[in-house]
């Protein structure tokens, strides 16, 4: 197998205006250092993932499940509830038989 | 001159599925419930869990879609749509994306009397959130509150071309829908609790433009009302903001029920980015053209052809066939009126007349209404044998109707069964001819309206009860 | 030999026999976990009373002279990303420190049906996303072989607790290695089965398309027992495979002759240290004296597992993680102003920065505008990755690999460099692409470290790889050694 490089490439793929939005879009909150920190190493892993451009797959299916599996069901059946206080069991807030968040905006 | 603009509007149609057990756990579907009672660890999103597809949800699916003229994909699956909000455990929603289990459909709507066709994009099926509830408004609560007894339920949407070209067409292609899923038994379809929810796409464009103009989305019209209301409202908007030289922005907007404006929901957030992809956990579906074929089979009669049938078999006017036949639960109470008694138009006439107006003075729906077939043929039969007239009949009918009692026991009761003795009524022809005799005069200088008032003052005495086919006969005779 | 380094096998005989007591056995086990896990450190929770209680109604029902099953009061160690009900499960995360599991996983109830004896929840990478165990969120599991050395990971804890007889079975997860490289690691047989072929149900999810649950044992024997006990069809598990296993103790023959061995080219290049070479090649040469037969074969779309995985884990992950956001579970980070502020804040403090990075990467990968360039490309060279392996297997009963380029290394040697790390994964990642099984067995030794042989094998070929593993055992020491704890 390839021995890895993880050099620095010239080619930035992935900026940091990118990177603050991929941050919202996963809801994670980043200050400046680790901006930098994740603009450096994505755009290295992201270098490297550029090797599966050689491959020309215009004509292959891609493979989203490895086994031939169709049509899995089940019937229409109500099972047992969970008690709620099991459900509320873990909430890290609540309120009588409610979860309960920050406001929303 | 003003320029002309033409509205175009598209609709999104969420309906959830009265299946027993939600769409991937055997939680029940039931509406209302203490909160949190109706959930299980996997329609919670706990760690761990994994979907199975309930097959009931995609066979009620599958059945929609033929209803309305869709073509079933052979190969389907499922997908992840990724965003992030409180009443989603999972914080994403498993839905479809490129391959929905069924696409170009389309129905029929008719509005005075013209008949148009509606194209319906895709039907898909996806899982329900759970509920938000705000102590105060959504903007001026301190907290919020989750209930996740919804959350995993069914949610089939049905999206529309932008064939519509009125908010009155969007309406009467909402009512189609709504007519055709009751028909077919497969959602409650109820609006006030949510089972049935629409979206809308509106824009405007000059008339006789091709390219379509910027949409605004708008959200949370909770009746057929409120969603007429509110795209005729975003299309004026739209119109003044085009005609002031502005430009309408793509947006989502909310429309206001009691300010009777549609507002922007504009927030700090992102734009959207739902970053679909095909969900892991749930197996590809190939759906069997047998299956198909079965589900094909044991379809209904449709609004449409219900309606046909009415005009043809029973004669009824398209106006009321269409009446009768929009709602299943009103078409069937009218048949069970026909075969109690066997005389349709007059049924109809009834149904559509007096009972429609007394249901909407009550708000109540024709399931919930406490007069019931055989009744109503009892009084109908009761207004042939000429037992009560047809004005009595009325006061009779809303009495059947506030206490569900029997016609003849009303007309007993109150002592208003018609008088056709004519030996009763001589007398009080007599009377009235001789209390006015300036009246009898002009009928006979040939005043025919003379006789309508005479007739008017028999009824009087007899407070209705007597024959007017008979009153009109002896008056006429007496003043020979 | 202590009671805590029997194999289980060994251990339902005696059992039987009644030359011993279930809580003997498990009181010889909690001993050695008191004596040596504060140099090991493998488990996040231990459970000894309910383990022991559990242990004496097994004594209860071999009194009542009722059969017991196989794994029946035999110690079993749980990776810690297993929901088990009423029982803290951390996925070695500070955002799911606190979540006691109001259910079991599907494996779970199984080894309760059969009388198995939980005795803890073993260490992990945060979300199985590591290959060392460093990136615990609580802290690094040793080696028992040499204790500055990792165990590996995601499973290291399990391994670990395997090879220094803190239990006798142990389960792990397998996503791109996790248990065939710490079970490698730490000289102990570990197998990553089929897709399919066990219940994934109560598996927290990294990588759904990946993921596997798998058994960790000292013998080939132990493996297919756990196995025959975890695997089978789960109507709660859609990706479960329908078809009912075989009874893998049936594969535990002791001959080998007229077995085709492939040896994949590509992962015998320049990247795998020589000594490893060298174990491996000796350990085929004792295959093909005991009668197989061993020829190269190529793979030629391997170099492309590791892009391809590092971009379909991680978008998977993106979107299994976005569940933690401290609204039904787990932490919350205080001093919110609202709704996303409070995500952002409990997602940033209650992930590590391993499983931050996945999620960044996994979410670019799947965003508007990329998805075809990154996550669609990587499906579509998944497909030939398959197809390497289908083809191999048309020659070929089973293949042979190393386990990982290098025997353990140190604790620290590759915090720095996230490439660097996923590197030590490159000879197990193509197998969960393609879906098929792979066994890890102790094959030798470089400088008092283990080096694991790896054998791979066609969908649902588990009982094939346990036979050549229980062959060759009997004709190798390697798994009999022990580290040495004093
Ligand atoms: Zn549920």
């Amino acid at each position: 197998m390839d021995t890895m490089t993880t050099k620095e490439t010239k080619k930035q793929v992935i900026t940091t205006s990118q990177v603050e939005h991929v941050a919202l879009l996963a809801r994670l909150e980043l200050n400046e250092a680790e901006k930098d920190i994740y603009v450096n190493q994505l755009n290295n892993i992201l270098a490297y993932m550029q090797m599966l451009n050689e491959l020309n797959t215009e004509n292959v299916t891609p493979t989203a499940h490895v086994l031939p599996l169709y049509n899995v069901f089940r019937q229409d059946e109500v099972g047992r509830h969970m008690p709620v206080e099991k459900v509320l069991a873990n909430a890290p807030e609540k309120e009588e038989q409610f979860f309960k968040v920050p406001r929303i905006v | 001159m003003v320029p002309e603009y033409e509205t175009v509007i598209g609709l999104e149609v969420h309906v959830e599925l009265k299946t027993n057990s939600k769409i991937f756990c055997n939680s029940t579907t039931a509406f209302g419930g203490e909160p949190n009672t109706h959930v299980c660890p996997v329609c919670l999103g706990l760690p761990g869990v994994l979907p199975v597809v309930n097959r009931k949800a995609l066979e009620y699916t599958i059945r929609t879609a033929l209803a309305l003229n869709c073509e079933i994909a052979g190969f389907s699956k499922f997908d992840r749509k990724n965003y992030y909000y409180p009443d989603m455990p999972k914080n994403y929603q498993i839905s479809q994306y490129d391959l929905p289990f069924a696409q170009k459909g389309h129905l029929n709507i008719e509005l005075n009397g013209n008949i148009r066709r509606i194209g319906i994009t895709r039907v898909h099926l996806e899982e329900d959130t759970g509920k938000l509830v705000h102590p105060a408004t959504i903007t001026t609560s301190p907290y919020s509150l989750v209930d996740y007894n919804r959350a995993g339920v069914p949610l089939m949407e049905i999206v529309s071309e932008p064939d519509l070209r009125s908010p009155e067409e969007a309406r009467a292609y909402l009512e189609k829908l709504k007519a055709i899923i009751s028909y077919l038994d497969v959602s409650d379809c109820k609006m006030e609790e949510g089972s049935l929810r629409c979206d809308a796409n509106v824009s405007v464009r000059l008339q006789g433009k091709e390219e379509y103009g910027t949409k605004t989305e708008i959200k949370n019209m909770n009746s057929f009302k409120s969603l007429q209301r509110a795209l005729a409202y975003e299309v004026e908007r739209q119109i003044e903001v085009l005609g002031n030289g502005g430009r309408v922005i793509q947006e989502t907007r909310a429309w206001d029920e009691g300010k009777g404006i549609t507002l922007s929901m504009r927030s700090k957030e992102e734009a959207h980015d739902y970053r679909y992809f095909p969900e892991p956990d749930l197996v590809p579906l190939v759906i069997d053209r047998q299956w198909v074929e079965e589900i094909r089979a044991s379809l209904p009669e449709l609004p449409d052809a219900r309606k046909t049938r009415y005009q043809r078999d029973y004669g009824l006017s398209a106006y009321d066939a269409a009446r009768l036949a929009a709602e299943l639960e009103l078409a069937e109470f009218f048949e069970a009126c026909v075969k109690c008694y066997p005389q349709p138009k007059m049924v109809s006439n009834w149904i559509n007349g007096e009972l429609s107006r007394l249901l909407n003075l009550h708000n109540i729906n024709i399931n919930a209404c406490p007069l019931t077939p055989p009744q109503l043929g009892a009084l109908l039969e009761l207004i042939e044998k000429g037992t009560i007239s047809g004005k009595i009949a009325k006061t009779v009918f809303e009495e059947m109707f506030n206490k569900g009692k029997d016609p003849a026991q009303i007309i007993q009761e109150k002592g208003l069964i018609q008088i056709s003795d004519e030996d009763a009524l001589i007398k009080i022809v007599n009377e009235v001819i001789t209390q006015n005799q300036k009246v009898v005069d002009d009928y006979r200088a040939g005043k025919d309206r003379a006789l309508a008032f005479l007739v008017g003052q028999v009824m009087k005495v007899t407070r209705g009860k007597a024959n007017p086919e008979l009153v009109n006969r002896l008056l006429k005779e007496k003043m020979q | 030999m202590e009671l805590y380094y029997y194999p289980a096998h060994q251990l339902h005989q005696m059992l039987v026999k009644k030359e011993i007591k279930a809580e003997e056995i498990c009181l010889s086990v909690l001993n050695r976990v008191s004596q040596v896990e504060d140099k090991i450190k493998a488990f996040i929770t231990l459970t000894h009373e309910q383990a022991l209680a559990q242990a004496k109604k097994v004594d209860e029902k071999i009194a009542r002279k009722e059969k017991i099953s196989p794994l029946a009061g035999i110690p079993i160690a749980i990776k810690d990303n297993i929901c088990t009900e009423g029982l803290r499960t951390t996925c070695a995360s500070h955002i799911l420190e606190n979540f006691i599991p109001p259910y079991n996983a599907t494996v779970i109830n199984l080894l309760n049906q059969a009388d198995a004896v939980i005795i803890g929840k073993t260490n992990l990478d945060e979300f199985a996303m590591g290959s060392s165990t460093e990136n615990s969120a609580f802290f690094t599991t040793a080696n028992p072989w040499d204790l500055a050395r990792v165990p590996g990971g995601s499973s290291g804890g399990s391994a670990a607790a395997v090879a220094a007889g803190e239990t006798i079975l142990a389960l792990g997860s397998d996503t791109g290695g996790s248990i065939r490289q710490p079970a490698a690691f730490c000289g102990v047989l570990g197998l990553k089965p089929t897709y399919g072929l066990v219940s994934r149900f109560g598996l927290v999810a990294f990588a759904s398309s990946l993921d596997q649950i798998g058994p960790f044992a000292r013998n080939a024997e132990d493996l297919a027992w756990l196995l025959n006990v975890i695997s089978g069809h789960d109507p709660l598990d859609s990706t479960s495979r329908v078809e009912a296993p075989p009874d893998y103790t049936g594969f535990l023959v002791d001959h080998v002759r007229g077995l085709r061995i492939g040896v994949p080219r590509e992962y015998m290049l320049e990247g795998i240290d020589v000594q490893v070479k060298q174990v491996i090649n000796q350990a085929l040469a004792k295959l093909t004296a005991l009668g197989a037969t061993a020829e190269e074969v190529s793979l030629p779309h391997s170099k492309y597992a590791l892009p391809t995985y590092y971009l379909i884990a991680p978008a998977e992950a993106s979107s299994n993680l976005a569940r933690y956001d401290g609204v039904r579970y787990g932490f919350r980070a205080g001093n919110a102003v609202d709704m996303i502020d409070m995500f952002k804040k409990t997602r940033s403090q209650g992930f590590g920065e391993e499983v931050k990075r996945r999620i960044m990467l996994g979410t670019y990968a799947l965003s508007a505008g990329y998805y075809d360039a990154y996550y669609l490309k990587a499906l579509k060279v998944r497909t030939l990755i398959k197809q390497d392996f289908e083809k191999a297997f048309s020659s070929f009963d089973v293949l042979v690999s190393p386990v990982t380029p290098t025997p353990a290394f140190k604790k620290g040697e590759k915090t720095g460099d996230p490439l660097q790390m996923y590197m030590s994964d490159i000879c197990t990642l193509a197998i969960n692409l393609a879906g098929i099984p792979g066994i890890a067995i102790p094959a030798g030794f470089i400088n008092g470290l283990p080096v694991g042989m790896q054998l791979l094998g066609k969908p649902f070929s588990e009982g094939i790889l346990l036979q050549v593993a229980h062959i060759f055992e009997q004709n190798t020491d390697f798994h009999l050694k022990k580290p040495d704890l004093k």
